[in-house]
């Protein structure tokens, strides 16, 4: 059962290679090496393609409707959501984004991203006090977005924002990032 | 008989795999004789990551990576699946202890001077392990799929987004996207479950194998520097004379603290539970609190205090630079003294990191800096009054958010000073003054109140004064 013979019990002392073998053995190895390499790039082209491709592909930014015109009061600031512009079908509640909606005047919106300009935290509006307040690290902007207080580098952004048939609309956005 | 059959069968499998003999030799490799009870902790940390790897697995049977689907999955592992809680705490505990065990395990190595010639590998590749082991705990984190995740991924987002040129890009690849959506939770279940583990096992193969091929350190002895001249010869030396088998002379310590940490695991898992599921993971709920677990929370006290504007360079170069330095040390200094007694810079180091992260850590529990957006309602007995100027003062000063970040007493926020008995150090015209101009971490008021509100809130503030008894 236990055969412990090996085959080979001198592996080293053999004839030193023909140059003949030792162009071949070069030849073997390259040819190899480059086949290998055929192989990895035909395996990993699709993959990559497959995770990049996304952030490659044209955007579709879209209108939404966020109510009607005359249920936000002249002079207040409202969270509105709305639905993200191309949803996969598996994002579920995922997909719901929001914004924070002021009426400036009869006609004149601005939609602001609840997005903290610091670290992106999600900032909420006292209305009693007319401050954006971020729960993270403090910071604070004014009913027009500009930083009061606080280490947020750059104003609150805005969303573009329209009215069409008595609907205001926001266009969908990406998160800012700040840079 | 019986012994005889197994006999066989095991050099039967010896002769065709070569695996016994090999195994055998692995586990009876020399140690120095008095590496003890310091040198529990790779082993642990290794034993942390194999229940890591057992409740991990346990759990993917019924965790649906889907942004829809994994919060339900998640309140069904905690709510009905049996022993479901159990795993869940044991997957979260079994990862504080591996981090915990790490930077242990880091810590004795540094102080041992074990890093030196010829094991500059050993902790380079651990300092690799340690960085697997913060991502797998980020990314973990992330899977609960709760509100608290969401958030987290916008923050990690933002802070990728800081990196010079391709920040935009690792922003959007964060997210899987312009926004968080349907594939932003799968790429963290990915990078958890199949990149990092295979990062790990494969660092963990290496690292050790490095640890058999260089021996295990032996304890340092003040006045015996590494030469790497004679290093090995010595090293050598000792192991042939005084060297005692691993198995189990050595493992049977290791043994006993994986086990004494599987129970203390098993005891909180079992006690305290899992961290409980925040809200829906739904992006539109505004009222959100993003809190990093325990392991990063004193990161999170990091980004907070830093003075404003350092941080958009902090947040990239930080990290970058903690491990291009972790990584350098075995290169900068392998060779001296390896004893603590001799290098008490050493141990000042370890003191001043562990004080450092411990400092942080409270603060970040606390956070301070964070306003308080639901303080008690302060209490007529607080105010000292049921009408007139003060009493609207005091409501004043809760309406329009000043109580969220200013104490007074026990209620209110900790971002701002301690209003208790500010008229006891500011005259009123300086009360006024900053209430107008606010500050670095206060907003202006000037716009935002009349003259009559600014009278009522400074006629309450300057009752606000040390009360002598």
């Amino acid at each position: 059962m236990n055969e412990n013979n090996n085959p080979n019990p001198h592996p080293c002392q053999r004839p030193a290679p023909t140059p003949e073998e030792i162009t071949r053995r070069r030849f073997l190895e390259r040819l190899s090496l480059v086949l290998g390499g055929v192989g990895a790039l035909i395996l990993t082209m699709p993959v990559l393609g497959f995770i990049l491709a996304p952030f490659f592909a044209r955007k579709h930014e879209m209108w939404r409707s966020v109510g009607k015109v005359e249920s936000f009061k002249i002079g207040e600031t409202a969270a509105v959501q709305y639905e993200d512009a191309t949803p996969l079908p598996w994002a579920g509640v995922t997909a719901r984004s929001a914004a924070w909606l002021r009426r400036e005047s009869a006609d004149t919106f601005i939609a602001f991203s609840i997005n903290c300009t610091h670290l992106g935290c999600p900032v909420r509006w006292l209305a009693e006090a007319n401050l954006f307040m971020c729960p993270c690290h403090g910071g604070v902007y004014y009913k027009d977005g500009a930083v009061a207080a606080g280490p947020p580098p750059l104003p609150l952004p805005r969303y573009p924002v329209r009215v069409k048939n008595g609907d205001v609309q926001i266009e969908t956005s990406s998160i800012p990032i700040t840079q | 008989m019986f012994k005889r059959i197994l006999n066989r069968l095991s050099n039967w499998v010896d002769d065709r795999t070569g695996a016994i003999k090999a195994i055998g030799e692995m586990a009876g490799h020399l140690v120095p004789p008095d590496a003890k009870w310091w040198y529990v902790f790779g082993s642990a940390t290794l034993c942390a990551f194999m229940i890591q790897v057992i409740s991990g697995i346990a759990l993917a049977f019924s965790y649906i990576p889907s942004a829809s689907e994994a919060y339900s999955t998640l309140r069904f592992i905690s709510d009905e699946a049996p022993f479901g809680h159990f795993l869940r705490g044991l997957h979260y505990y079994g990862a504080s202890a591996m981090v915990l065990m790490v930077g242990l395990h880091m810590a004795q190595v540094f102080l041992f001077g074990s890093y030196k010639f010829p094991r500059e590998l050993n902790w380079a590749t651990g300092v690799l392990l340690l960085g697997f082991t913060l991502v797998m705990g980020f990314t973990g984190q992330l899977l609960r799929w709760d509100q608290n995740a969401v958030w987290s991924i916008v923050v990690g987002a933002e802070q990728a987004g800081r990196v010079p040129f391709i920040g935009k890009w690792l922003a959007h690849f964060t997210l899987g996207g312009d926004t968080i959506g349907g594939a932003t939770l799968n790429r963290f279940f990915v990078i958890h479950v199949f990149i990092m583990p295979a990062f790990i096992f494969v660092f963990v193969g290496l690292h050790l194998w490095l640890v058999l091929r260089h021996g295990i350190s032996e304890p340092p002895i003040a006045g015996k520097p590494v030469d790497p001249k004679t290093y090995r010869q010595e090293y050598k030396e000792l192991i042939e004379k005084k060297g005692r088998p691993f198995w189990p002379d050595a493992a049977w310590r290791d043994t006993v603290f994986c086990v004494g940490m599987i129970v203390a695991i098993a005891a909180l898992a079992l006690f305290f539970g899992a961290p409980q599921l925040g809200k829906p993971p739904n992006p539109s709920i505004i009222a959100a609190t993003p809190r990093p677990d325990w392991y990063l929370l004193w990161y999170f006290a990091v980004l907070a205090l830093l003075p404003h504007g350092s941080e958009q360079y902090f947040m990239v170069f930080g990290p970058l630079l903690a491990g291009i330095l972790l990584i350098a040390l075995p290169f900068i200094s392998n060779r001296g003294e390896r004893s603590p007694n001799r290098r008490p810079w050493a141990i000042a180091a370890v003191l001043m990191i562990v004080l450092m992260i411990a400092a942080l850590w409270v603060k970040g529990v606390r956070a301070p800096w964070s306003p308080n957006f639901h303080p008690e309602p302060l209490t007529a007995s607080v105010v000292g009054a049921t009408s007139g100027p003060v009493f609207i003062g005091a409501q004043l000063f809760q309406s329009k958010g000043c109580l969220n970040c200013h104490l007074i007493g026990d209620d209110g926020g900790r971002r701002g000073p301690d209003l208790t008995d500010v008229a006891s150090r500011l005259p009123k015209s300086q009360i006024i003054l900053r209430i107008s101009n606010g500050g670095m971490n206060m907003p202006a008021y000037a716009g935002n109140i009349t003259p009559a509100e600014m009278d009522a809130i400074v006629a309450f503030l300057q009752t606000r004064k040390i009360q002598h008894p």
